[in-house]
């Protein structure tokens, strides 16, 4: 039985790998989309463009163009004059912001009265107005305290981030970046095996051999764990000797639970493989299957966002177990106790795929 | 002419092959419907635990406060160890501390600011300066609150006032969907062509097709204006439904629409004819087009991921990647109105991508016939 598995194995592998064509898409996509996706997917806003509209002539109103002007947030590009000036440049998106200091804000804060600044944030782009805003806040709170040296307001807020002290973006980026395509490519190889043999009429040369149905699915199953689990081991050699990403948690139960999760994804593609009867239709089911698995991970934006209908639904999502383990094992050493409270899920989400994978792969065979 | 003739054995193959039908309509549905509910940078509810060493009045206040952030969910917890651990776990995103003589330093003169210690799981750095705002501006507003009680915080400061121009609420859907359509019309335009010609090469009808009178200009043409409806389509499709699903505004003008569609849909289609004809297999297709059109539509183009934060080279890369211009152009359509000074630069973009990739297919499939 091992013999004729291994046979089919590397029948399958060899089919992968003996087309120069196919090669090159199994290796080098993964490591030119940890390029992109990692200098590409930061959240951090850095030199925003910034106009400035002062109606004042004070030194307080100087003070405060210069503080916003050597900001790293913001770089000042334009003066403006006029409201219809303000609003024309952040239309045609010169600006993604316009600091306004009314006429009498010198003279407000010399008489200790309240001084107004207005800000008008471009908010196409909703996420970067929320930063903006975010670092504005700041300049000007700092900006309050100098005035008013003697009077430090009666609380502060002592700040520590976690797992991740200083906000890196690609620390994010990367340990779910393992999972998203280690879980693309074993869902492409494994769901488009059964279809090409279907599409090419091999099929029934596979079911003349001595091959049990079972053997049949170990057989097509193992590939696409093999490539899937290659790709993975990229991204994290990529994410640790290029990125520098910290990897405090244990590698063995790294590898471990991502034969689990190679698990899962290949017997997903197996469903679609043998509801597939041509190639096509089984990369267009990975495409509309794959993208809302990768969009409800959690892998973009927060889970708890989400209505509660998709969150729901992403509990069956084995990306999601996955990211949390991946990202708790790279930056916060996660105890062994609670990788296996996302474990289970992942084991009970594989168990069913496989049990799926395998009544459908039987319904084909025989 | 043999248009004619090309055009009417695409239709029929269209229509007996319900994949082209089922990527051009099913696939916008799906990926709007999942995008669209899913990516949503507007927080609300996360959870933060909070350590209270001696409950009194005061810190009773501050909860309270926090209680009233749309935003926030505070759990009180009786120590830190069992926060801690919560944090850990990611139960929670984060921990605030309030230590027993808070209320004290809190009631006493600025000489010593009452400390609060607020520990974030910042795994999701993004989520972390969001919740850090989020918490600083529960506990700035309950200051000010007590401060017209007892006179604590120093007069004479400075009040920013915001204004958010197109999206006053700060919807993230509004800054997405005009995006998302613009990933959706990559991947179906690619994958219409892609995907559907290099299975004709695969399975040597297209070598059939060479071979009959029909000018290879003219195969490409028949080709591209078939799919080209299917396309346009699926893109009306998926304007109604940013409309009419999502309840995005659309403050532009059909006609800046249309032409922004059409020459990216051109291009698409051709950038799907290119790659399969280089391809010739479907499997290679299928990725080199995954990689060639979503990923850049949905990491370079400014949908989610701010352009001008981007390392320098980076940033020249996106000249390159039409779907940046498209959701430029789209962005300001919805939520802004016909400025043309964004949307004429785009357009040329656009214009540029569809000559080069229609002449490409065009070049290559003459070399390739040999």
């Amino acid at each position: 039985m091992l013999q004729r598995i291994l046979a089919l194995l590397a029948k399958e592998l060899a089919g992968l790998w003996k087309d120069r064509k196919t090669r090159f898409v199994i290796l080098i996509p993964p490591l030119i989309q940890v390029m992109i996706f990692a200098y590409a997917a930061t959240y951090d806003v850095t030199d925003v463009a910034l106009g400035i509209w002062n109606e004042d002539s004070g030194a307080q109103s100087a003070e405060m163009v210069r503080q916003f002007a050597a900001s790293p947030a913001f770089h000042a590009i334009a003066m403006l004059q006029s409201p219809a000036q303000a609003a024309q440049s952040i239309d045609s998106k010169q600006v993604a912001a316009v600091l306004h200091l009314p006429r009498t804000f010198s003279a407000d804060i010399l008489a200790g009265r309240h001084a107004q600044v207005q800000l008008l944030i471009d908010a196409r782009r909703s996420n970067t107005a929320l930063m903006v805003q975010g670092y504005a806040t700041a300049i000007i709170a700092a900006f309050s305290t100098e005035l008013h040296p003697d009077q430090s307001a009666p609380l502060v807020i002592l700040t520590r981030d976690w797992f991740n002290p200083n906000l890196e973006s690609q620390w994010f980026i990367l340990p779910g970046l393992v999972a998203i395509l280690s879980m693309m490519m074993a869902m492409l190889v494994s769901a488009l095996s059964l279809a090409r043999e279907r599409e090419l009429g091999t099929f029934e040369q596979l079911l003349v051999t001595p091959l049990r149905p079972a053997e049949i699915l170990v057989g097509k199953a193992l590939p696409g764990m093999i490539v899937g689990w290659i790709d993975a081991n990229i991204v994290i050699a990529a994410a640790l000797i290029w990125f520098h990403v910290p990897f405090l948690g244990s590698m063995i139960m790294m590898q471990a639970m991502l034969v689990l999760y190679m698990l899962a994804g290949v017997a997903i593609g197996l469903v679609i493989s043998s509801i597939a009867h041509t190639q096509q239709q089984a990369m267009l089911g990975v495409f509309v299957i794959a993208s809302p698995m990768v969009v409800m991970s959690g892998y973009a934006a927060p889970v708890e966002n989400m209505p509660a209908l998709v969150a729901f639904l992403g509990l069956a999502d084995p990306i999601r177990w996955m990211l949390l383990i991946a990202r708790g094992l790279f930056l916060q050493d996660l105890p062994a106790s609670l990788v296996f409270q996302n474990a289970w899920k992942l084991a009970l989400i594989a168990v069913v795929a496989f049990s799926a994978a395998w009544v459908a792969v039987r319904r084909v065979v025989t | 002419m043999h248009m004619h003739g090309l055009v009417l054995k695409e239709i029929k193959q269209i229509v007996r092959d319900p994949s082209a039908i089922l990527i051009a309509f099913l696939m916008p549905v799906v990926l709007l419907i999942v995008n669209g509910f899913s990516i949503n940078f507007d927080a609300n509810h996360m959870r933060l635990a909070v350590v209270i060493a001696a409950p009194d009045e005061t810190v009773y206040g501050m909860m309270q406060a926090l209680k009233a952030s749309p935003y926030l969910d505070p759990i009180a917890l009786p120590d830190a160890q069992a926060a801690e651990a919560a944090v850990i776990s990611g139960d929670v995103r984060g921990m605030l501390v309030v230590r027993n003589d808070f209320s004290q330093r809190l009631a006493r003169s600025s000489r010593w600011p009452a400390p609060a210690e607020l520990a974030i799981n910042a795994t999701d750095p993004n989520t972390a300066r969001i919740l850090e705002g989020y918490v600083s501006g529960a506990l700035g507003n309950w200051l000010a609150g007590l401060s017209t009680e007892r006179r604590l915080l120093p007069s004479g400061g400075i009040d920013l006032q915001y204004r958010y121009w197109f999206n006053p609420e700060l919807r993230s859907a509004d800054a997405i969907v005009p995006g998302i359509i613009a990933m959706v019309i990559t991947m179906t335009g690619t994958l219409l062509t892609a995907l559907i010609v290099a299975r004709e090469w695969e399975r040597g009808t297209m070598e059939s097709m060479l071979a009959s009178p029909a000018g290879m200009a003219e195969i490409t043409f028949a080709k591209l204006g078939c799919y080209f409806v299917l396309g346009m389509g699926s893109m009306t499709m998926s304007v109604f439904m940013a409309i009419g699903v999502f309840g995005l505004p659309f403050r532009g003008g059909i006609l800046a629409l249309t032409a922004a569609s059409a020459l990216f849909l051109v291009f698409a289609l051709g950038l799907g004819l290119f790659i399969s004809t280089l391809a010739r297999n479907q499997f290679v297709a299928a990725q080199v087009a995954f990689l060639a059109t979503m990923l850049p539509a949905m990491m370079l183009s400014g949908m989610i991921f701010d352009i001008a934060s981007m390392p320098h080279w980076l940033q020249l890369v996106t000249y390159a990647v039409p779907a940046r211009y498209l959701v430029s152009i789209l962005q300001t359509l919805f939520l802004a109105g016909d400025v043309w000074s964004v949307v004429l630069p785009n357009l040329l973009g656009l214009a540029a991508a569809a000559a080069i990739t229609v002449t490409a297919t065009l070049l290559v499939t003459r070399r390739r016939l040999d």
